[in-house]
């Protein structure tokens, strides 16, 4: 079996997140760039199918500006095969939509047959949680979100999921979309000798227009605001004292 | 303009919070058909219909949508989009399960998250685990939508809305239900509690986290915990809040152990007053809590039970 594993590149997660005063987006110029979190975990999760024997290849793919380059030598140096890399856009501020990220990977998917596309649930950057869900429906095929285990039997995956209440396991038929939670592995560092020998595997490069894929947005950013900040609040020297000012508020 | 509310239905119960929450963001939209879509869904929709607002309830039952399995239930909410300009649901995670499949299907692009309504067309959204707030104008011709609900007040009851039932496509077969693990609780819910104790890595085992559940029961609140306390096995997955767990904002959040990161603070700032409990006084957590408390919550804790009374 084939895994194909889509990554994106965002904002590193330890970066502090600075939003532009005129209000036209945040500030991704010069700053730490890297695979969004729960992507590495997806692609974690193909290189233990394959150590597994269950998938054969893997396939990374990422959509947007050229830099994803790196991210795709990363999932590479990682244990992945090979990489495609899709150039939508020139400019690092310029999102891809889910629906036109996902309208390109069901190409792909067309082009590559996979058996299997697992992907992580959330960007961190746009947190939209969407595109796994409409790769699935564009495809026609099941969907096993938020994952948090995952077991291949047969032309079926048994998924454990990470729901509002607790877990759900279910079944879905081959080939289906997963989506990665974060309890799904700890991801692994790549060593500097897989670093190197990453440099030598396949990248692809494509456009969306070789897929006939249209990637203009329907959301339209009119403005990007910082959130209200709370305003200081104060230490509390004590438990009575905190138990004084809790009932003061009228919260106790 | 029509809107079309996928209602929160679990085992055949109306998921009341989320749900009249949501309704209150729908109706700024336009009169709302609320969706009770389940195995068995009746009771859910008699108790929808009694939401103030609501001018409908649709009834869809059928085995195939017994266990909120994405693809029987787009197909269905995709099938009576027809009627509507906006497809609106609470932000759970069935919601986010199923609207982004909802949204694909009629070739639109998914909403998630609103915390304001603009107009029919322009929304606010939060990204970057809430650093930022977009706003955002839609130029589809239908609109699909999650709506936080900590950023909206709960619908009075005092409808009395005509129960119509409605037939469900055939059942697409790509998946199964297995088994769910719910962990049975007399705890109020997380997500609609007025107070919540969470307990991050500070507390150190899923034993010592009995403090928390005990400082907890003593307040009538719920129990939440950081990501840390989850991956190191103290506390369950649905206790979790932040970016990827679960947002609240009751009137008080006592943080305990916990350092503030900024996927932490995503699910937590709008709680009405913030406490932290944490011995490092440079914790971050320290910089949104209105009563801030640097202290060893091995002996904080146990006296803030005791003196609670
Ligand atoms: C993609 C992504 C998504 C994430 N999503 C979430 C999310 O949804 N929710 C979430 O919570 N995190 C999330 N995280 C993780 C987040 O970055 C932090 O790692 C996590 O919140 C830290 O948890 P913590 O505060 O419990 O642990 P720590 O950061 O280790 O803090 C423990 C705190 O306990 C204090 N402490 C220790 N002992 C005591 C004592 N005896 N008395 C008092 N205080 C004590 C310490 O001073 C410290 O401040 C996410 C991370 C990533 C990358
Ligand atoms: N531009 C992109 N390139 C590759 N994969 C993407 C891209 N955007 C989203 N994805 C995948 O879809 C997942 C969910 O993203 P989102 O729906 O934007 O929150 C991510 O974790 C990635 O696996």
């Amino acid at each position: 079996m084939k895994v194909l594993v889509p990554v994106k590149r965002v904002i590193d997660y330890n970066v502090k997140v600075r939003v532009r005063p005129d209000g036209t987006g945040v500030d991704l110029a010069n700053v730490k760039m890297s695979m969004n979190p729960f992507d590495e975990i997806a692609v974690e999760e193909a290189i233990r199918l394959k150590e597994k024997g269950a998938a054969e290849e893997i396939v990374a793919v990422s959509i947007g500006v050229r830099q994803a380059q790196e991210t795709l030598r990363t999932a590479l140096a990682m244990g992945a095969d090979r990489a495609i890399l899709i150039v939508a856009t020139d400019d690092v501020h310029q999102d891809i939509e889910p629906l036109a990220v996902a309208k390109l990977l069901a190409k792909v998917v067309e082009a590559e047959k996979p058996g299997l596309v697992i992907m992580g649930k959330q960007a961190i950057d746009n947190d939209m949680n969407a595109t796994g869900q409409m790769l699935a429906a564009i495809l026609g095929w099941p969907q096993a979100t938020f994952a948090g285990e995952v077991t291949i039997e047969g032309d079926h995956a048994l998924v454990t999921r990470e729901v509002d209440g607790g877990l759900q396991t279910i079944r879905v038929r081959l080939p289906a979309v997963v989506t990665a939670d974060l309890r799904l592995n700890e991801p692994r560092y790549a060593s500097l000798p897989n670093i190197m020998k990453a440099k030598k595997k396949p990248l692809e490069e494509k456009t969306p227009a070789d897929f006939g894929v249209d990637v203009s947005p329907r959301l339209t950013v009119l403005k990007t605001r910082e959130p209200e900040g709370r305003k200081a609040g104060i230490k509390v020297k004590s438990v009575d004292e905190l138990v004084e000012k809790l009932k003061e508020a009228g919260v106790i | 303009m029509a809107v079309l509310l996928f209602a929160e239905v679990t085992d055949g119960h109306l998921g009341r919070d989320a749900t009249a929450k949501a309704l209150t963001g729908a109706r700024k939209l336009g009169p709302v058909t609320v969706l009770c879509a389940g195995a068995r869904a009746s009771a859910a929709a008699e108790e929808a219909a009694k939401l103030s607002g609501v001018e409908k309830v649709l009834c869809a039952e059928d085995p195939s949508l017994g266990h909120r399995l994405a693809e029987p239930t787009a197909a269905l909410i995709a099938e009576l989009a027809r009627d509507y300009t906006h497809i609106v649901a609470p932000a759970t995670t069935d919601a986010k399960n199923v609207m982004p499949r909802v949204a694909a299907l009629l070739d639109v692009m998914i909403l998630p998250d609103v915390i304001a309504i603009i107009d029919a067309d322009t929304f606010e959204r939060p990204i970057y685990a809430g650093n930022a707030i977009q706003t955002v104008k839609s130029s589809d011709p239908k609109k699909v939508i999650t709506l936080r609900t900590t950023a909206f007040e709960a619908a009075p009851e005092g409808g009395n809305a005509p129960i119509e039932t409605v037939p469900v496509p055939a059942d697409p077969g790509l998946s199964a239900w297995v088994e769910d693990k719910v962990a049975a609780s007399d705890r109020p819910e997380l997500t609609s509690a007025r107070i919540v104790v969470s307990g991050g890595r500070g507390v150190g085992s899923e034993e010592n986290f009995k403090l928390i559940e005990r400082l907890a029961d003593k307040l009538g609140a719920a129990v939440g915990a950081s990501r840390a306390a989850v991956d190191s096995g103290y506390a369950p997955n649905d206790w979790q809040v932040g970016q990827t767990g679960k947002v609240v904002a009751p009137e008080l959040y006592i943080a305990i152990g916990i350092s503030g990161a900024i996927q932490h603070l995503a699910g937590m700032k709008d709680s009405k007053i913030i406490v932290a409990i944490n011995k490092d006084e440079e914790a971050p957590i320290f910089q949104v809590a209105d009563y801030g408390l640097v202290a060893d919550l091995f002996q904080a804790v146990p006296e803030l039970e005791k003196k609670l009374g």
